[in-house]
């Protein structure tokens, strides 16, 4: 799983570097998840722009990636493609996460 | 009807080669492996999107085959000595059949499951973090059938597709109330 990390003063960045987040690959994406994120920033902002399709298996990586991250802190998603934000949609996730349009869009908290 | 082949022989004639009979008709045989589904599916919907298939439904599609593909690798084979497991592509101006062929377990009940989505008005630490594959599947398909017979399973997805191969009616609506949202 590619996962690429910074910190942007009080915020961690986190950018996916793969096309999809699937069953295949969402144990790896959440151990490197907890790697990632393990004692960092209150917020984190997971961008998905190069994701282009993720399935229940990678949505629930998603999701466990934010209850590890524990009390307090939070994971908010930026960039969505069409299949990402439909499936986040479709299962109402979209109401448990912070979505934005754009890291851009993230970093400066202009939700959708 | 299954390819007489793959249905006499589904564990040794196929060994993951794509076989495209005609223009409308696509077939792929994959192991049951996490990976080798991934690639499969990554392929059948670029065939599929080729083809005509407006993006958005390619993407409903892909999105349904892939629960459906994923649950046939993590229960059907679950405990068993993963086979194999076969996808047809059936392509109507109309409407797009996809049958998937497994000889794992039967779903249980020998029925399709209802498909009812997690519920994820609850605390963080609560909320599910799977249990969403046939909720999808019903979403985003126009039928979906299932058959049992001489240790195969069948599974039959039907997505309409409005025009010739444009834009589809609006996927079935769920068979539960969902709170809120639009």
């Amino acid at each position: 799983m590619s996962l690429s990390s910074r910190v942007a003063g009080t915020t961690q960045v986190i950018t996916v570097g793969a096309d999809r987040i699937d069953a295949a690959m969402a144990i790896q994406f959440k151990e490197d998840m907890r790697a990632e994120t393990e004692g960092g920033p209150e917020r984190v902002i997971l961008d998905l722009s190069a994701v282009e399709f993720i399935d229940s298996s990678g949505l629930g990586a998603i999701v466990a990636a934010m209850k590890q991250l524990g009390g307090g802190r939070r994971l908010d998603l930026a960039g969505l493609t069409p299949v990402v934000e439909k499936v986040f949609r479709l299962t109402r996730m979209d109401t448990v996460f912070t979505l934005y349009p754009t890291l851009d869009d993230a970093l400066s908290e202009r939700a959708e | 009807m299954p390819c007489p082949s793959a249905r006499s022989d589904p564990g040794r004639d196929w060994t993951g080669v794509e076989r495209l009979q005609d223009q409308n008709r696509l077939e792929l045989c994959f192991p049951a492996t996490e990976a080798a589904a991934s690639a499969a599916i990554a392929t059948l919907a670029l065939r599929l999107g080729a083809r005509g298939l407006t993006e958005e439904r390619a993407a409903d599609v892909k999105i349904a085959l892939a629960e459906a593909v994923n649950n046939v690798v993590e229960h059907a084979y679950a405990g068993l000595e993963p086979a194999r497991v076969r996808v047809e592509c059936r392509l109507r101006p109309d409407r797009l059949d996809i049958l998937i062929w497994d000889t794992g377990r039967p779903l249980p009940g020998l029925r399709v499951p209802a498909g009812e989505p997690a519920s994820v008005d609850r605390d963080l630490q609560d909320l599910p973090e799977g249990g969403f594959g046939w909720f999808l599947i019903r979403q985003l398909s126009s039928a979906v059938g299932y058959e049992r017979r001489k240790g195969w399973n069948r599974l039959s997805l039907r997505f309409d597709l409005g025009g010739p191969r444009g834009h589809n009616k609006a996927p079935n609506q769920p068979s539960c109330r969902r709170k809120g949202g639009p």
